[in-house]
């Protein structure tokens, strides 16, 4: 992170957060923003998304927003929030909207969040939304739940970030209702949401979700002694927990990682993430699986977790003994999707990590079918 | 892909058809949810009857605190207020005057709250069951420190029982729950010793907007349990963790009941303990079993005994009606010829299981 503002302490962030369209983030966002602006707090408007709804467009009245700025691509006038107009402006607080939103290409940075991350190291305070459903670690439930592969996320560590999360919490009964008046989309939009996204169990899920995830940030906050904790007396000491991954060129591998690392996050555990190589390199292996192995490893070192390629014959044999070395508590390994074939005597790389590794848990994850 | 149809036996269809009839008679039930006092409940209450007013429905007001904050106090005065009685020298609501003007929605504060002596019922949350009963919709309001089966945790948290309480189940029973979420706002300037008092509060409240919002979640799985089991849609989605630990009479009970507990904590999910019973077990191996099963009860597991000739299977299907999204099992140690070539239950379990972690414990 950039350390030219390391005059000024860093400001706090602040997330609304709801489970769908509709649940009244951006309002929730706005009403805020007049309340400091009330209070004499100097409040901006950096980025708001209207979504033409009348009421949304209407708490704006009175507040100084900030223009966006317009980016050309193939063409086409793209607008986006202009973060160095906030910067110079410097207010106290900035409003902004969709938090995992992707800047169209050209611009300074590929994420909202990372042009937030940039206001925060600026010394400006951030209140911003977002849907649980943009929460990295959450993809594949939210995946089995809607069908939808969510491809605009956040990871986990960024949200970790916030000083405070709020759920703008609203019945999916009530939240229909206002699909069905028009007041979330246009009427034809609507129609077709309330087929997809917008059936009641989907949304009774998210929210769920959306609850759960609430209630853990606010433990996980205590616990980090955002707010003062008393030492509790009975407490047991945890046994520490230190998880590894092992990262192949299997699809599968993708939600292997997020998995292990929400549980690393829930249980307050190290992870890593390795793959293994005869050569400790990548460079003998295909060009497809080279880059699958690749990617997978960045994604891990996108969420915060530290990678390596290990050298190594037998993947089995090196992941274990490296586990050992490095006092590791827990294995976690993908069920891959291909059908093993039925070969008498043969193991799959899961059985023999897991007749190997008697002395740790080992944890397969796999997708439902 | 996340649901399937299912047919649904002639058990569960007269089942669903007698829920019906009784919910089609009977009001709804919306509750919101609170952690402190002054939180918002009453203005989003009231808020919601004067948007119900506005939009047709016939609102009014059962009960409402004596002292409610001023922007409240303005949507108030827009709203029909049936009296409260007054009894000995207590009120309570005016049921029987809210049953004649038979209101669609009637909106009342104060759940927990309880009645004089000889009300008619004992408590507030009995009135609004009566209310219900005639048909009339309830919007409702109660703070997590009143829900009767919470006291114990929320009196570790604050060093204080509330004197009043509204069963989980009446909470449960609700057709649709809000949580209002305010979080404690941050301390402005201080003296160092109302700094760490003010700091004390927030951690408090905290605690208390976590239960709140732990409920919220658990009430509204059972809504979708419920929606699910309606629609013949079997649930298959683990919005909400859920571990099951297969033990055995020689498994290391103690490494997999300490992380399950660990587990169940941080994601404030669900345990519970299964084995499959196996007729010819030897006596010392009996005696392991009842061990096991002491450790797990005394830890306060739910306990499920499976039956089958394939305990894999067994296990398996268990998991997939309760929703199973973490399976624990010890290593297996028979290492024979059969299980060489066959694989071991283990082997089997991993091969087999899908949608759930499979956690394999060393023995």
């Amino acid at each position: 992170m950039s350390s030219s503002a390391s005059t000024s302490p860093r400001g706090r962030l602040k997330i609304i957060m709801g489970y769908a369209a509709g649940v009244g983030k951006t309002y929730k966002m706005l009403e805020e923003a007049q309340m400091l602006k009330a209070d004499a707090v100097d409040v901006v408007v950096g980025y708001f998304e209207p979504h033409a709804r009348k009421d949304t467009i209407a708490k704006t009245e009175g507040l100084e927003i900030v223009p966006r700025r317009k980016i050309e691509y193939r063409g086409t006038v793209f607008e986006e929030m202009d973060t160095d107009a906030i910067l110079a402006r410097h207010p106290q607080v900035c409003a902004v909207d969709e938090f995992p939103h992707t800047n169209v290409p050209g611009s300074d940075r590929a994420k909202r969040w990372e042009d937030v991350l940039v206001l925060l190291d600026a010394g400006i305070h951030v209140l911003t939304t977002m849907n649980i459903q943009h929460l990295e670690s959450l993809n594949d439930q939210v995946w089995h739940i809607t069908g939808i592969r969510v491809r605009e996320t956040i990871p986990d560590w960024v949200v970790q970030r916030a000083d405070e999360i709020v759920m703008t919490d609203l019945t999916p009964q009530a939240l229909i209702n206002r699909l069905e008046r028009g007041v979330v989309y246009a009427r034809e939009k609507a129609e077709q949401a309330r087929k997809n996204f917008f059936r009641e169990q989907i949304l009774v899920a998210l929210r769920e979700l959306a609850l759960r995830q609430a209630a853990h940030e606010v433990e996980q906050r205590l616990d980090n002694g955002h707010v003062v904790s008393v030492e509790d007396p009975d407490r047991q000491p945890e046994t520490h927990h230190k998880i590894l991954i092992l990262v192949t060129a299997d699809p599968e591998t993708a939600m292997l990682i997020r998995r292990a690392k929400r549980m690393g996050d829930f249980l307050d555990a190290e992870c890593f993430a390795v793959a293994v190589q005869p050569t400790g390199d990548l460079s003998t292996l295909q060009q497809t699986d080279r880059e699958a192995v690749e990617r997978h490893l960045n994604f891990a070192r996108n969420l915060h977790i530290e990678t390596r390629i290990l050298e190594g014959e037998h993947a089995a044999d090196a992941l274990v003994e490296f586990a050992r070395r490095n006092q590791v508590t827990q294995i976690f390994l993908a069920r891959s999707r291909e059908r093993l074939q039925w070969r008498p005597f043969a193991k799959s790389i899961v059985q023999r990590i897991v007749s190997l590794a008697k002395d740790m848990q080992v944890v397969i994850v796999s997708n439902p079918e | 892909m996340p649901a399937e149809i299912r047919r649904r036996t002639p058990e569960e269809l007269l089942r669903e058809v007698q829920a019906e009839e009784a919910a089609a008679k009977s009001g709804q039930l919306k509750i919101f949810l609170g952690y402190a006092s002054g939180v918002g409940k009453s203005f989003r209450m009231l808020d919601e009857a004067r948007r119900r007013k506005v939009r047709g429905e016939d609102v009014v007001v059962g009960a409402i605190q004596p002292q409610v904050p001023r922007d409240a106090e303005v949507l108030l005065q827009k709203l029909e207020v049936i009296p409260l009685m007054t009894i000995g020298s207590g009120t309570a609501m005016d049921v029987e005057s809210v049953i004649r003007r038979h209101p669609v929605v009637c909106i009342i504060d104060g759940l927990a709250y309880d009645n004089p002596p000889g009300s008619r019922n004992p408590t507030r949350w009995r009135d609004v069951q009566d209310l219900l009963d005639a048909g009339i919709n309830v919007i409702g309001s109660v703070n997590v420190q009143y829900i009767a089966e919470m006291q114990e945790q929320v009196a570790a948290i604050t060093g204080k029982h509330a004197g009043t309480s509204v069963p989980v189940a009446f909470v449960k029973s609700a057709y649709e729950i809000e949580i209002v979420d305010t979080p404690p706002e941050a301390p402005i300037e201080r003296s160092p010793a109302q700094q760490a008092d003010a700091d004390r509060r927030a951690q408090q409240l905290s605690r208390l907007r976590e239960l709140a919002l732990v409920l919220a979640a658990n009430v509204v799985d059972h809504q979708l349990v419920e929606y699910m089991r309606r629609h013949g849609l079997e649930q298959r989605y683990g919005t909400q963790e859920r571990i099951l630990v297969c033990i055995t009479p020689r498994a290391n009970i103690h490494e997999m009941m300490e992380t399950a507990l660990r587990i169940a904590d941080r994601f404030h999910g669900e345990l519970i303990v299964a084995y499959v019973d196996q007729p010819n077990l030897s006596q010392e191996d009996r005696i392991g079993l009842e061990e096991r099963l002491t450790i797990a009860r005394g830890a306060g597991a739910h306990i499920k005994i499976l039956e089958g000739d394939d305990p894999a299977r067994a296990i398996l299907d268990f998991a997939k009606t309760r929703g199973v999204t973490q399976l624990f099992v010890g290593h297996s140690q028979r290492s024979g010829l059969k299980t060489r070539i066959w694989g071991s239950p283990t082997d089997k379990l991993i091969q087999s299981s899908r949608g759930m972690d499979v956690r394999v414990f060393p023995q």
